[in-house]
Parts: C-alpha cells; sequence; structure tokens
C-alpha cells in the first residue's frame, strides 16, 4: 500500500501531465503485477461497489477519533472532504505489515461491503489501526470513492502503452474490458493488458484515419474538373471511427482514444449493423428533428462527461454523419476507389433508418461555381466549410505527403483557424479585472514527432470566451502558473484553443516569422492535448501561394 | 474565584488593557504604554509611547519599529508596574518571544502571545507558567492540525532540495521573514548548494546574528552567483515576493510554502505550489491543549484564530473559558 499511496502523492504534487507520466511509469516499473494492474483500473476510472455509506464511516471516524459530534464537524467543515478530515483526525497508526495495493482492496476494503453496519464501524477502526499515516489519505479514498489525482484515462493509457511499447489504441481496447468489471483486476489481467501480439477475433483497432490538407486559394483550375471531386460538409464535431467486430462496437477518436462509454446511444445505434464493419464518420450533436446540428461546444460537455445522464442524453443527442465504408464483412475496402464505397456505403444505409445514424450528404458538384456558393452557404448550415475527396481516390494513412497530389481537401470558411498552445498570461481589466483574459499563444517549430520540438509564441488574443470560460481558464492558469515576469505569467503549455484570423503573412518583426491578423479564440479544445496543436510550417501554408 | 467582569484584563477598543497596572498587551491602537509579546507585525504596532518587551527582542523591534522608546526584561525578571508585578517568559515562537505574566494581590494571570512546543534552534523553548487565568492563542485551534516531527519535515525539505539541484532547478521556499526563515536556516545546514535569502529574509538574519544566533552562510542574489550555482540554490522568500520580478532569474525552479497552513490538502493545492511543507510556529492542536493543562488555569480566554472552537472545547471540558475579539492575524495569510 505504501509504494501505491506515494504514487498517490506523487501525482497529487505533480504539476504537468509529463510529470505524472513519470511518476506513473516508476511505478508500473516498480509494483507487483496485481497492483499494477488495479493502480492502472483505479487511474483509469475503475471502482469496486463502494463498501460503507458516508454516515456509517464518518461516525466510525468520529468514535475512534474520540471527538464530539460538533468538533468533528467543524473540522470536516475546515477540511471539506471526508476521506483527508478521517486522515488528519485519526491518532497516528503503529504500522503493520504493508499489504500491496490490490490486497488492500480486495482482502480488507471491499468486504466491509458485506458486513452489518455495526461491524462495518468495528471493521474501519481495525483497518484505520493498522494502516500508515501516508496510505491513510488513500485508503479513505477508496472506501469513499472520492479518488481523483488528475489523471486521465487516457493518460493511464499512454503510460500503459509507453511501459509495454503497445499501441496505445490496442491498452485503450484492453483497458476497456477491465474497467467493464467492479473486481480489481489482479496479475492475469496484468499479463493480459500489457502482452505483445494482436488480440485475435476480438481484435477492433482502428486503422490510421485518413486527413485532408487544409486548402486556400481557389480550387479552379488547381484540383481539375469539380465533376472529379466528392463534396461533403465539413462538420464541426469530432471525428470517429466506428468498429463493429464479432458484433460487439467500438467507438474510437481520431486521437485513438477509445469513447464508446460516452456514447451509448450510438453503440444502441451500431446494434443494428453488420456484426463485422468500420466505417469512418464524424460525432456530432444532431437532435432527430433538427435541421443543423448543434455546435461544438455542445458537444464538447458529451466529451468531457465520462458518464452520461438521461438530461444530457435528452439535450445533446450525438449523432455519427458516416463519411466512408472502411471494410465489411471482413473485406477491406480502403484501396477501392472512393466512388465504389459510396455506392456500397450509401447502400449499407439505406436499409437503415436511424436518426442517429445519417449519410454525410453528398453536395452536387458539377462546376465549381456551385460549390463555391455552398460553401459560402456552409455556416448557415451549421457546417465549417466543405470537404473535397477526389472520387478515384483509395482511403489513405494520415496527411499524404505531397499537398500537390492531395486526394483529401478541407476548404474551411475563412477565418482562417490554428489549434495553438496557451503560454502566457495577463489579467484584464474592468468588470474582468483580476482575472486572467489576456493570453498569449504558441505553436510548434517543427513536427511534434521530433525531440527538439520547441513551442513558438505566435499571437495574443483575448476576445471570444464567455465568463464561465473565462473563470475556467483563469483557474487553470493560477493552478498552472511556471513562472512570473511582472504582470505576464507563464503558463505550462498543456491548454489548447482554436485561434481564428483573418490573415496570415510574413514578418521579420514576430518571432514566429509570421503575423496573423484580428487573432480571437473561437473555441477551448479540450479534446486536443499540446502535442496535437499545429506547426508553424502549417501556419506557413496557410499563406497565399507566391506568385510565380 | 472572581467573576469575569472582574478580570484583571479586560478587551478595550485599543487592545487587551490591564487596569492595575495601566497598561496594554499588543495594543493594536496607539497607546501610552504598551508590553509586547514578540515583534510580528500584528503584535508590534508602531505608535506607542512606551515600549516593554524581553531583551532577547529588542534588536528586532528596533530594526521593525525604528527609533523608539523601549525597555527590556530578561526573561523571569521582575518589573512592578502599578499594582501589578510584570515578568516575562519564553514562548517559544520567535526570537525574544515572551508570555506575559501579571500578578496581582496573589492572583497571576498569563497571556500566550503567540507560542510552540516544537524544539527551535534560534529561539529559547516555551516555559509553562502555573496561573489562574491564561489567555491563550488559537491559531492552530482545530483537532486536524498535528504537526508532524519537525525534524522529518527539515529532512522532507532537505531531500526535495538535493532532488531539485540534481534535476538543475533551485529550491525556493516561501516563509514568513521573521523567525520561520531563520528556523529553517538554522536547521538546513550544509545543502547541496548555496542558500539564498530575500532582502527581507537577509534584514532579520543580520538581527539574528548580532543577537548571537549561529545561522549558516547566506548569500543576497547580488553578490553574483554564477548561474550553475543558482540552480543548486536554496531560496527563501517573503510569501510577498510571490509573482514578483525578483523570482525570474531562479528559473527554473520548484517552488514550496513552509507553514502550518499546508496540513491540509486544499491549502496546498489553491497556492498552485509543487510542494507544501508542514512546519509552523504556532502550537498545534495537542500542544495547545497541553499548554493550557500544564498552566492548571481555571479560567481561560482565547485570542485570534478558532476562538469558538477552544472555548467550547474547554467549557466541556468544565473550565471557565471566554473569547477576547482581539485584532492580531488569524487566517492562512497570517504567520503560520
Ligand atoms: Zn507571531
Ligand atoms: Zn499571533
Amino acid at each position: 500500500m505504501k509504494r501505491f499511496a506515494a504514487l498517490f502523492h506523487a501525482l497529487d504534487a505533480a504539476n504537468g501531465s509529463r510529470h505524472k507520466q513519470q511518476a506513473l511509469l516508476a511505478y508500473l516499473a516498480a509494483a507487483p503485477a496485481e497492483d499494477a494492474a488495479t493502480a492502472c483500473w483505479l487511474l483509469a476510472g475503475g471502482r469496486p461497489l463502494r463498501p460503507v455509506a458516508a454516515p456509517v464511516m464518518r461516525a466510525a471516524a468520529q468514535t475512534a477519533a474520540d471527538l464530539p459530534d460538533w468538533l468533528f464537524d467543524e473540522c470536516y467543515e475546515r477540511v471539506g472532504d471526508l476521506a483527508e478530515t478521517i486522515a488528519l483526525l485519526l491518532p497516528a497508526p503503529a504500522p503493520g505489515d504493508d499489504l500491496g495495493l490490490r490486497r488492500m482492496l480486495v482482502g480488507h476494503i471491499m468486504p466491509l461491503r458485506e458486513l452489518s453496519r455495526d461491524d462495518q464501524a468495528a471493521g474501519l477502526r481495525a483497518l484505520w489501526r493498522q494502516i500508515d499515516g501516508d496510505s491513510m489519505l488513500v485508503v479513505n479514498k477508496l472506501i469513499t470513492g472520492a479518488f481523483r489525482v488528475g489523471l486521465s484515462r487516457q493518460g493511464v493509457v499512454r503510460a500503459l502503452a509507453s511501459h509495454s511499447a503497445l499501441a496505445p489504441e490496442r491498452i485503450s481496447q484492453r483497458l476497456t474490458g477491465l474497467l467493464a468489471s467492479r473486481q480489481p483486476p489482479g496479475a492475469d489481467d496484468w499479463y493480459g493488458l500489457t502482452a505483445a501480439g494482436d488480440d485475435g477475433d476480438t481484435d477492433a483497432l482502428p486503422c490510421p484515419f485518413f486527413l485532408a490538407h487544409p486548402l486556400t486559394g481557389e480550387p479552379a483550375p488547381r484540383l481539375g474538373p469539380a465533376g472529379d471531386w466528392l463534396a461533403e460538409w465539413k462538420w464541426d464535431g469530432m471525428r470517429g471511427q466506428l468498429v463493429r467486430r464479432g458484433g460487439v462496437s467500438h467507438l474510437w477518436s481520431r486521437g485513438g482514444e477509445l469513447v464508446s462509454d460516452r456514447f451509448p446511444e450510438l453503440l444502441a445505434m451500431a446494434a443494428m449493423l453488420p456484426p463485422e464493419l468500420r466505417i469512418d464518420g464524424e460525432i456530432i450533436v444532431w437532435p432527430a428533428d433538427a435541421e443543423r446540428p448543434l455546435p461544438f461546444n455542445v458537444l464538447q460537455r458529451r466529451i468531457n462527461l465520462k458518464q452520461v445522464g438521461r438530461k444530457l442524453l435528452a439535450e445533446a443527442p450525438a449523432c455519427f454523419v458516416a463519411y466512408d465504408l472502411l471494410g465489411i464483412d471482413g473485406e477491406d475496402l480502403r484501396r477501392q476507389p472512393l466512388a465504389s464505397r459510396r455506392q456500397r456505403l450509401e447502400a449499407l444505409l439505406a436499409t437503415c433508418e436511424d436518426p442517429r445514424l445519417r449519410l454525410s450528404e453528398a453536395i452536387a458538384s458539377d462546376d465549381w461555381n456551385a460549390l463555391v456558393e455552398a460553401r459560402e452557404a456552409a455556416r448557415s448550415r451549421g457546417a465549417e466549410g466543405l470537404m473535397l475527396k477526389r472520387r478515384d481516390s483509395a482511403y489513405g494513412e494520415g496527411r499524404s505527403r505531397s499537398q500537390a497530389r492531395g486526394d483529401w481537401w478541407k476548404w474551411k470558411l475563412s477565418p482562417m483557424s490554428v489549434d495553438a498552445v496557451l503560454v502566457h498570461a495577463l489579467r484584464g481589466h474592468g468588470r474582468r479585472a483580476g482575472l486572467f483574459t489576456d493570453y498569449g499563444f504558441a505553436l510548434w517549430d517543427r513536427p511534434v514527432s521530433r525531440p527538439d520540438a520547441a513551442l513558438v509564441g505566435f499571437a495574443k488574443a483575448y476576445s471570444g470566451l464567455d465568463d464561465a470560460e473565462i473563470r475556467r481558464i483563469d483557474s487553470f492558469i493560477r493552478r498552472n502558473t511556471v513562472e512570473r515576469f511582472g504582470p505576464v505569467r507563464t503558463v505550462r503549455p498543456e491548454l489548447v484553443m482554436e485561434i481564428g484570423f483573418d490573415a496570415v503573412a510574413p514578418s521579420r518583426r514576430h518571432k514566429s516569422g509570421l503575423a496573423v491578423r484580428f487573432p480571437r479564440i473561437l473555441r477551448i479544445r479540450d479534446d486536443k492535448r499540446a502535442d496535437q496543436a499545429n506547426t508553424l510550417a502549417e501556419l506557413r501554408a496557410l499563406m497565399p501561394a507566391e506568385p510565380g | 474565584m472572581r467573576r469575569s467582569d472582574q478580570l484583571p484584563i479586560e478587551l478595550r477598543p485599543a487592545g487587551l488593557y490591564c487596569p492595575a497596572g495601566d497598561f496594554y498587551v499588543d495594543p493594536w491602537r496607539p497607546v501610552e504604554r504598551a508590553v509586547i509579546t514578540h515583534a510580528h507585525a500584528d503584535h508590534a504596532r508602531s505608535g506607542h509611547v512606551h515600549y516593554l518587551c524581553a531583551a532577547a527582542a529588542a534588536d528586532v523591534m528596533r530594526a521593525r519599529l525604528g527609533d523608539i522608546r523601549l525597555q527590556t526584561l530578561d526573561y523571569g525578571e521582575p518589573l512592578v508596574v502599578g499594582r501589578a508585578r510584570v515578568s516575562l517568559h519564553p514562548a517559544g515562537h520567535v526570537l525574544g518571544s515572551a508570555q506575559v505574566s501579571i500578578e496581582i494581590d496573589g492572583h497571576r494571570t498569563v497571556l500566550s502571545g503567540d507560542y510552540k512546543l516544537q524544539a527551535d534552534p534560534t529561539c529559547a523553548p516555551f516555559e509553562p507558567q502555573r496561573c489562574d487565568l491564561f489567555v491563550t492563542e488559537s491559531t492552530f485551534g482545530l483537532p486536524i492540525y498535528r504537526w508532524p516531527d519537525s525534524a522529518t519535515v527539515i529532512d522532507q525539505i532537505r531531500n526535495w532540495w538535493h532532488d531539485n539541484a540534481a534535476a538543475g532547478r533551485a529550491s525556493l521556499v516561501f516563509v514568513y521573514a521573521f523567525g520561520k526563515a531563520q528556523r529553517l536556516l538554522a536547521s538546513l545546514a550544509d545543502g547541496p548548494g548555496p542558500v539564498v535569502c530575500h532582502g527581507a529574509v537577509e534584514a532579520l538574519n543580520r538581527v539574528y546574528r548580532a543577537g548571537g544566533v549561529t545561522l549558516p552562510p547566506t548569500r543576497a542574489v547580488d553578490d553574483g552567483i554564477d548561474r550553475a550555482a543558482l540552480q543548486r540554490a536554496l531560496v527563501l522568500a517573503p510569501p510577498s515576493a510571490a509573482g514578483s520580478p525578483w523570482l525570474k532569474r531562479f528559473a527554473p525552479y520548484a517552488d514550496a510554502f513552509a507553514s502550518g497552513w499546508m496540513q491540509v490538502r486544499g491549502q496546498r493545492r489553491r497556492r498552485a505550489l509543487d510542494r507544501g511543507f508542514v512546519l509552523s510556529d504556532h502550537a498545534d492542536w495537542p500542544a495547545l491543549l497541553q499548554a493550557i493543562d500544564a498552566t492548571g488555569a481555571e479560567t481561560l480566554r482565547v485570542t485570534h484564530g478558532h476562538v469558538a472552537v477552544m472555548v467550547r472545547w474547554l467549557h466541556e471540558q468544565g473550565l471557565d473559558a471566554g473569547a477576547f475579539e482581539t485584532a492580531y492575524g488569524e487566517q492562512p495569510g497570517g504567520d503560520g
């Protein structure tokens, strides 16, 4: 237990995801298999059934601490957390044997659930007498269930992937199996979680997403005849891949995160589809009777919540807009031309009448003028612009190397935008005095895969957020300040925002070598990590091509 | 037994007043005669006509309040003031801190000022005084405040300093410039790098050294310390330096706060610091109870801190307990 308690305190003290990763990796390397498995399960959100009700625990603690009611309440009020209050109040125990995490959980904490209330109280007091001071807080938090350490499920996946040298997607899928259980995983589960090789019949990893290049300037004559292209709306949602394997559905994000749990209605919808299937599409919030989807910030509420309540499901119903059929009945269609994949997708969806699954509309594209007009109308349809996909193209991997021969283009409406990392902050004035409202943003100076990649400031922006968002960012800045220069704070580069602007031009005055016009914050990208922000080269690519 | 309205100490707008001797103890408004328990700003204010404090506090008092009319007493040395016999006794809080004893017709009152029972190499240890009325502070008067052994905390700080130095970053500790800083210094000799003090801390270091307290060598930033040394340095700065350009030169650094308030996780997290070390110059809950018990006093009055909690607790123990609403600092911003 001591080792896990030390991990908990290290994660609690660590600022920044890199330090948290290091702490978890060190723990995984040192802990016995069953404890490593249980630790990952807990950190990723796994919980046993609550062993003891809070009032029972509170009463037992009050007796053990030998304090009157009112004084216990004063303490609780001051601390604000029952588990911590108890840890602070109980007399320092004489440390007994140091049980491992899993044995503590399975052998001592979970069995409390089966006892009568009186026996629970006695059991708790016995437990408190034998754990050391550092473990006390963690054990209490495991009992109350209020166990949070600021490490996301994806953070656990990343550490596991790095520990086992496996793809994060594979880890994510395996972890999902473990998290479905209320029983802490054991040593066998650990070997299963980190074993090399694929998962045979149950393997349902996403294939790499094909990505589009941003199109700037006019498509004609560069892209040839308009008839060569399939034009679709570019939705402002979350790119996803729906994978069905052996009749089981998995919903993956483009970042390789398994998001099935967050969209139960999409899983229910998918159950009607063929058992072996792979569809590329976009997850957006789109009520059945609405003409257009709801804006991204509504979807963001769904993305941020691990558990979706009935109310949110009704207010923000998700829909999967199908772009492309990548595989069906065990057949991989990715090498086939888009036009034939599209035909089979249409045929498949024609049999399925469910508002939670929509076919991405093909926009008539006989000539470029019609498409220019369609693009202008995109905003009124709740779209960001158009996607242009070459009808005879195969489904590639990632962003195709050569822009000149690009098969997929995103032809967004201006403003142009990039995803940038918040690096500086300054306090505002007037109504927002005291809050951090003015921000500096940075982009990567080279591909993030390079070890020497660094963030370079490129724009300051202050408008575009509502009060609640500003308060949230303000608290993030307070918690993540690394340095202070007079009024300016340097912030841990973790938060990504989409920055819109009207134009980009070369500039000698800017360290980035580029100046953007009227930069503004379009939205907070909680779904992106700093290493998924854009590069300066990508910003430069938004400039109109040089003449000649 | 005396009735409460006949206590030898009463609360007046300017502070706690002793009618028999016509003087105040730690008054917060200017008065004719002030007995000062210790030189923290909320207890020792400027503007009084005559000051009386412990001899060991004289230098700090002058350093903080300038050229005041100051009379001093050695610990235990009596002085008759009107009908009262006054003496000062070590409180263990900071250099020169004292409990004030007031004897009138065989009845003894002791005002604690701020105090702690933990060992502190920079000041005389707390000496319990038998008395009839004990006026105690209650800054940390809740059972959640139970200090870890100070040697353990010093080890934590030392280990953290070593880890930071090995990682090439300075170790910045926010501490109260008077008292806590010198206590840390005296306990942290021979670390992996130099100890650099903010000007506010160094000013007090000089007073301590002049008063015969041994402190390890410290450096000021303008000493021209080279960068490599700075990255192994322990930097002591007052909390008011947070956010100031003075800190810029130490980057990269890890930061921490050493205070009793760091006992509660929420307090640690709210400050967005890398670490919180639980080290206080005040008595924790068990020490408060121990000190109160050792006085044998049947009448207790509680000042700044968790007054209501302490009063109710003592009352339930069958003691005559009440409150004095003082104006001394008591919130997490105060000295902890
Ligand atoms: Zn004080
Ligand atoms: Zn005080």
